[in-house]
């Protein structure tokens, strides 16, 4: 799988590269700055990129720019971008084209490794992976204006894992509960807050994130 | 000089104005009086009765030209700098004759007194006359409107109205008609020579320049203060959030990963234990680091300017917040981050107390000044004074800005932040988010 890498930190540059080497990714340009990022974006066709948001020239959210700017150009070009914080409008602006194959994530959480890789491999297929820490504050903020009142605590802890992009298998793993189980949370879930139900993983991550942001 | 947006004056209208002007000619006389007493006072001064008459004569003037100051705020919303207070009366120890002499030697020197009595010398034949041209008018044109009908017939020969000759009913009516003008003028002209007096009143009562110098001098001083002790106190709370989060954390880490090396040999799973717990304090290291940096600088601010950092704010919202900026380019970051802040103090209060469902976030740039209004539809009754919006006014301070609160009990809830800077271009973007 061909990746691009964009960190202006050689250190994380170089632990980023070899981290994804190590699981199977081939690198095809690691990138120090915005518009070489959008220049390989849209050169070397990757079918992932890995893009830290603060970047030279400007170090502002020339990442994230360069990252939107290519998906103008080719929607749905599957990008991962990470930062240091997250922001609910960057989620809010990522999320914003509806077709998936984004990613955002704290830095910290490339420290484990295998969640990382997991997150690369989602985005790529087409899939959407939010930071819990935005999935928390969607969730404090529909917790206080009660639209998701209707749910049980276990069902919560499922409607976010779901939120953050996680598999049922995931989900199950991470609760400690059984697949079938988390499929049973998963329809009382979307019965309750009346969302379509959806077969495919991304249009009913896409459907939790659309009510959560409501 | 106008006062922005605070109460409109000159409420009652045009009759009320005709009042007014009738009162600043009447209370020319008082004005004429006082001057009067003062010049008599200073007159006496060689034979030392003066000393004695010289300060309450003053005092009198002092308290007219007061009156004239208020009014002029009242009726027209001009605001004339007061001077600073004429010299106190002595205090007990001090009140023999020459604490008296003293006083009112201080009086001579005080360039507010001065200028009290050159406007008490003034005023009589200049604003109040001013005052009484409209005053005239509505008063003869009453006398043609209403009064000529029923008592032309008994003034006989040669009465003229104006320049008509009231003999016959069709010139009656002339003059008439021409009353009623003269009474519409009048009042037409009104609230203009009010507004006039004002300004010729400010010309002449106005503190004199050193004396709003030395004002501004105090304000500047005072308000520098304020900065400095914010300051001092930011990097004393940056110091200690320091020390007590991250710093404590690389600590208790360093720790860790010397009793898990211990470990590493005879008791690799434990090792791993105490590795993972290493990771887990890392992260929340770089939390705090994270919240530290929040506090001081929000990124999405640094990053895209107040316009989208008042979005992101929307968006962390737990009411539903309606954001409309208009703002060219980015505003210099003080001012950007007074704005950040007031606006999320105002959020918090109206998610606390308002009661409403939604706030209405305006952000707008014209003629070299930032303003931002926060509405919203809740019960109202803010409190001007808790201690969040007092900090909010202080941190407006430095930047000569403003804060006006308008919240009746009941609702609904405005909330306007003025503050004076330039912009960094002329480049417009403006669009709105809903949160």
């Amino acid at each position: 799988m061909r990746v691009v890498l964009a960190e202006d930190l050689f250190l994380l540059r170089d632990g980023l590269t070899r981290t994804l080497q190590d699981h199977g990714f081939e690198v095809v340009a690691a990138v120090d700055n915005g518009p070489a990022l959008l220049k390989s974006l849209l050169e070397d066709a990757p079918d992932v990129a890995v893009v830290d948001i603060r970047l030279p020239p400007t170090f502002s959210d020339e990442g994230l720019q360069a990252a939107l700017a290519a998906r103008r150009i080719r929607p749905a070009l599957p990008v991962l971008v990470l930062s240091q914080y997250v922001d609910q409008l960057y989620a809010h602006e990522l999320l914003a084209g509806g077709e998936g194959a984004i990613g955002y994530l704290l830095k910290d959480r490339i420290t484990h490794t295998t969640q990382f890789v997991d997150a690369v491999r989602t985005v790529a297929a087409g899939g959407t992976v939010m930071d819990p820490q935005v999935i928390a504050r969607l969730l404090a903020r529909s917790d206080a204006r009660g639209t998701t009142a209707e749910l049980t605590p276990r069902e919560l802890d499922v409607l976010g894992l779901m939120a953050e992009g996680r598999s049922n298998a995931a989900v199950a793993g991470a609760l400690f509960i059984s697949e079938s189980a988390v499929a049973k949370h998963t329809a009382a879930i979307f019965a309750k807050l009346r969302i379509e139900p959806s077969a495919d993983d991304n249009r009913r991550v896409l459907a939790v994130l659309a009510y959560l942001k409501r | 000089m106008a006062g922005r947006g605070g109460t409109r004056p000159g409420i009652g209208g045009a009759p009320a104005d005709i009042g007014r002007c009738q009162l600043l000619s009447l209370a020319a006389f008082a004005v004429a009086g006082a001057g009067a007493l003062v010049i008599g006072a200073l007159l006496l001064l060689p034979v030392g009765v003066g000393f004695l008459l010289l300060p309450p004569a003053a005092t009198a003037l002092r308290r007219m030209s007061d009156r004239y100051r208020d009014w002029a705020a009242r009726w027209t919303g001009t605001v004339i700098s007061p001077p600073r207070p004429l010299p106190p009366r002595p205090t007990p120890p001090d009140g023999g004759p020459a604490g008296r002499h003293r006083r009112a030697l201080a009086l001579l020197g005080d360039a507010g007194f001065w200028h009290d009595l050159r406007w008490a010398w003034a005023e009589p034949w200049t604003g109040a006359l001013l005052a009484a041209v409209p005053l005239a008018l509505v008063e003869y044109g009453i006398f043609g409107a209403a009064v000529q009908p029923f008592v032309w017939r008994l003034l006989g020969d040669g009465n003229w109205y104006a320049f008509v000759l009231v003999d016959s009913t069709p010139s009656m009516l002339g003059a008439l008609a021409l009353g009623l003008g003269f009474t519409a003028a009048g009042l037409r002209l009104a609230p203009v020579v009010l507004r006039l007096h004002a300004r010729w009143s400010g010309r002449l009562l106005a503190a004199p320049y050193t004396t709003e110098l030395v004002r501004r001098i105090e304000h500047l001083a005072g308000s520098r203060a304020d900065v400095l002790d914010v300051q001092a106190a930011e990097l004393r709370r940056i110091e200690r959030d320091l020390h007590d989060g991250a710093q404590a954390r690389l600590v208790s880490l360093g720790m860790t990963l010397d009793e898990a090396t211990r470990l590493l040999d005879h008791d690799p799973p434990a090792a791993r234990a105490l590795l993972h717990e290493v990771r887990a304090t890392a992260q929340r290291a770089l939390q705090d680091l994270r919240d530290l940096v929040h506090g001081v600088l929000p990124p999405v601010l640094a990053d895209r300017g107040l316009g989208d950092a008042v979005r992101s704010l929307a968006l962390d919202s737990h009411l539903d917040v309606h954001v409309e900026a208009a703002l060219p380019g980015r505003l210099p970051a003080p001012v950007e981050s007074a704005g950040y802040f007031a606006v999320a103090e105002l959020l918090a209060n109206a998610a606390k107390h308002s009661g409403a469902p939604e706030v209405r976030i305006r952000l707008s740039h014209t003629d070299g000044l930032l303003r931002v209004t926060v509405a919203d539809e809740g019960r109202g009754g803010a409190d001007p004074d808790g201690s969040g919006l007092r900090g909010l006014r202080r941190r407006l301070e430095p930047f000569d800005g403003s804060f006006v609160l308008h919240s009746p009990r009941g609702g609904p809830t405005t909330a306007t932040l003025e503050i004076p800077c330039a912009s960094s271009s002329q480049k417009t973007s403006s669009s709105s988010g809903t949160g």
